[in-house]
Order: C-alpha cells, then structure tokens, then sequence
C-alpha cells in the first residue's frame, strides 16, 4: 500500500473522539483510521483528552448494591460480541455496516455502481464502484462529502487519491472524481444530505437512484 | 490497601516492569500510579480486589459522565454496569503502554452511551493486532503516566469558559454544529500537548505493527 497522503483533519478526529460525528461520517472516519496509523495516533490522543475529563468531572453517588450486584455477574457467561475483520479491500468497520456479507451493487449506468449501506436523517453512507477511467457523475453536495478510497484511485481538481486517502469536500467543491487507470476505483462515500446533481438528467434520477 | 510499586530494572537499555511485585511496597522513584496497577491486576490475575477498586474509582464518574445527558439514575447505573462488566471482560485488550485506564474506560463509556442513548450502533476501527510479546514496560507506562499529567494541567489551565467547552463536547451531547462552531478555538490551545502525545503514539503503533 502507498503511504496515506490525504488524512482525517483533526477538527473531524476529535468530533469522532467524543462522540459527537453522526453516523454516516463515522463509518468513514472509524475505516480511514483502520487504515491509518497516524489518524489512530491522533485518535488516541482525543480520547485521552476525554479519560482526563472523565477522572476531572462531576460524580454521582452509585446506589449501595449497585458493586455487590456487579461482582456477581463477574463470572456468568457471556457471549463476545461479534467483531467484523477486514475483508480484500473493506475494512472492518465497512465489514461491519454491510453485516459480514459481500456489497450488493446496484447499476447507476456507464458502469459505475453503489451500494448504499445506510440511509437515514443524519445522511447516507454509500460504497461507489467506478471503472477504470470513469467520470463520477458530475455532482455538487449541501453539506460535507467525506470519501475513502478503498481500492484503485481517483484524482478531480483537488489531487490524486489512492487506496487510504480520504477527501473533505465542503459544499463549495464541485468536482469531477475520475477514476484512475489499473483497478477498478472502489471508494466509501458519506454525505450529510442527498448529492445534489449539477446536470439535469441525473438530478431528475436523483429520487428514484438516492444517489 | 492495593498499592502496587513498581521494580524497574534496565534491561538492554528499556526499563521493564518486575510483575510478581505488584504489591510490594519497596520505595521506588517510578510508581506507577493506582488505577494503572488495578486495571494490569485484573487484565492479568482476574483480581477482584483490583475490580472492587476500579469500581469504587470509576463508577460515581462514569454515572456522571451518563447523567449528563440526560438519563436518569436508574438508567445511568444500569449502563455504568455494563461498563464495567465490559472493563472486566475485556481487560486483556487494554494496553498500559500505549493508554492510561481512563481514556481506556471513557472510550467504552462512550461507545455505550452512543450504543443506548443515540440508538445508533457507533462504528468502530478495527483493533490492532495484538503483539503477545508485548509486555506493560515501566518507562512507557510512566510516560503515558506523565503526559496525561501534563494534558490535565494544560486543560486545567485554559479559561473556565473554554474549558466548560471542551468538556462538553467531550463528556456531554453537544451538537455537532456546535462542536464546529466552538472547538476551533480551545482545541488550537492544547493542541500542543495532543501532539506531544501523538508523537509518543506514532512510536508505539508503528511497533506495534
């Protein structure tokens, strides 16, 4: 793997960290950071900063019983709660959002496909297949468009992006990702509100393809 | 009382840590601190002493951290125990070298309170492989140990206000419109102490590969 150019910016890491980044943005962010051992370095470091506030802040009183109930439980027995491992070029948090099984493509012609993973109030999460060469189509977006290139590359007016970079794009970047030559170009795609098409047709298709 | 102390001894120029003492009381310079050594007793002896000490530390803390957004008691509590059933259970994963116990803790408070409050299934990265040789080192605990120190007196020393932020976003719900808006700003303060960890942190993953 080439070494990650295009990293997590840290304003993202930190809203990640504590909780605060809706769920779409996390999927991205929790397998950007499978890939990158500097975001999880970041990542870690934010998380420190919440174990400080955690030892710092305010307590509660815990109910009498609540220790002696807990000890009790100490030696039942539990089942591990199942955890999703990488799989050729998903990562484990991608694993996880398609429950352990392959994507199911879905055509949005001139052979590019998506496999939408998630799709509610708070954005969509979506895996995109682009061919060797091919345009995606050309699309602007309301809010933050977060993408993770999970196999192949693609480059647009901002630079090139290979396998673990991510691109940030705000609602002011309207670009044309293009696919890189060699393998297909599969990237992980989160977006706060449906994309916004810049041309006509596909903005009509835009409803019945939720793209 | 638990007090664990530890032996360090150079060994090929890195300090190790001398286990079976863990509950000596030899004067030494290097200790590391209680919490540390409950969590490294119960990861490695299942030592519910050590737990009960956990428990009576980080539950009043974790039931705070819950509270304030917005449970109630009972609820609260209900997910402190799951907490720390899961700091029992999942105690072979935690690493002393690379996380003190309460960042460890806070992230499975989080991923909880996410998992019951928000209804969401919070995504998480995939661990790093475990290295079996990878044995708690006194000087990289206690360096952990000291950053955290000087990360809560860097926190402490912000402005109250900027302080009340952070924590926040951190222990609280703020929006994440919010978090943008806002962080910007207190976040750039201790932005300095963040990298120093990170420094550390890039070391010891990049080892850990």
């Amino acid at each position: 793997m080439s070494a990650i150019t295009h990293h997590t910016p840290d304003s993202l890491i930190a809203a990640y960290a504590s909780g605060n980044l809706s769920q779409p943005y996390s999927v991205v962010v929790a397998a950007h950071i499978s890939l990158c051992l500097e975001c999880r370095a970041s990542y870690e470091a934010h998380q420190t900063v919440g174990g400080t506030f955690l030892e710092t802040s305010e307590t509660e009183l815990v109910s009498e019983g609540l220790k002696a109930g807990l000890l009790d439980l100490l030696d039942e027995p539990f089942e591990a709660q199942k955890t999703y491992q990488r799989s050729g070029a998903y990562p484990g948090p991608v694993m996880e959002a398609l429950k352990g099984k392959p994507p199911r493509w879905k055509r949005l012609g001139m052979g590019t496909r998506q496999s939408i993973l998630s799709s509610g109030p708070d954005g969509s999460v979506r895996l995109l297949y682009i061919p060797p060469g091919q345009a995606v189509p050309d699309h602007s977006h309301n809010g933050l468009e977060l993408t993770l290139v999970l196999q192949g590359s693609f480059h647009d007016e901002t630079g090139r992006f290979e396998v673990g970079d991510i691109e940030i794009a705000d609602q002011s970047l309207e670009h044309t990702p293009i696919a890189g030559m060699g393998a297909p170009c599969i990237c992980l795609a989160a977006t706060d509100t449906p994309l916004r098409f810049a041309s006509l047709i596909p903005r009509l298709l835009q409803p019945i393809l939720r793209i | 009382m638990l007090t664990a102390y530890l032996d360090t001894t150079q060994i090929d120029g890195r300090a190790v840590l001398a286990r079976p003492n863990g509950y000596s009381s030899v004067t030494q310079t290097n200790k590391i601190s209680d919490q540390t050594a409950f969590i490294i007793a119960v990861r490695d002896n299942r030592d519910r002493a050590a737990f009960a000490q956990l428990f009576d530390h980080f539950a009043p803390r974790l039931k705070g951290f819950m509270m304030r957004s917005g449970v109630g008691s009972g609820q609260a509590e209900e997910i402190v125990q799951e907490v720390m059933l899961t700091v029992w259970r999942k105690a072979e994963q935690f690493d002393p070298n690379r996380a003190q116990v309460s960042t460890w803790i806070y992230q499975i408070a989080r991923n909880r309170k996410i998992d019951v409050i928000r209804k969401e299934n919070r995504p998480v990265p995939e661990e790093l492989a475990e290295d079996p040789a990878n044995e708690p080192d006194a000087g990289q605990i206690l360096a952990v140990e000291q950053e955290a120190s000087q990360l809560r007196q860097a926190l402490s020393r912000l402005k109250p206000d900027q302080r009340e932020m952070i924590e926040r976003a951190y222990m609280g719900d703020l929006s994440h419109q919010q978090i943008s808006a806002q962080t910007g700003v207190p976040l750039g303060t201790i932005k300095s102490r963040i990298r120093l960890g990170l420094e550390r942190l890039r070391h010891e993953l990049k080892e850990l590969r």
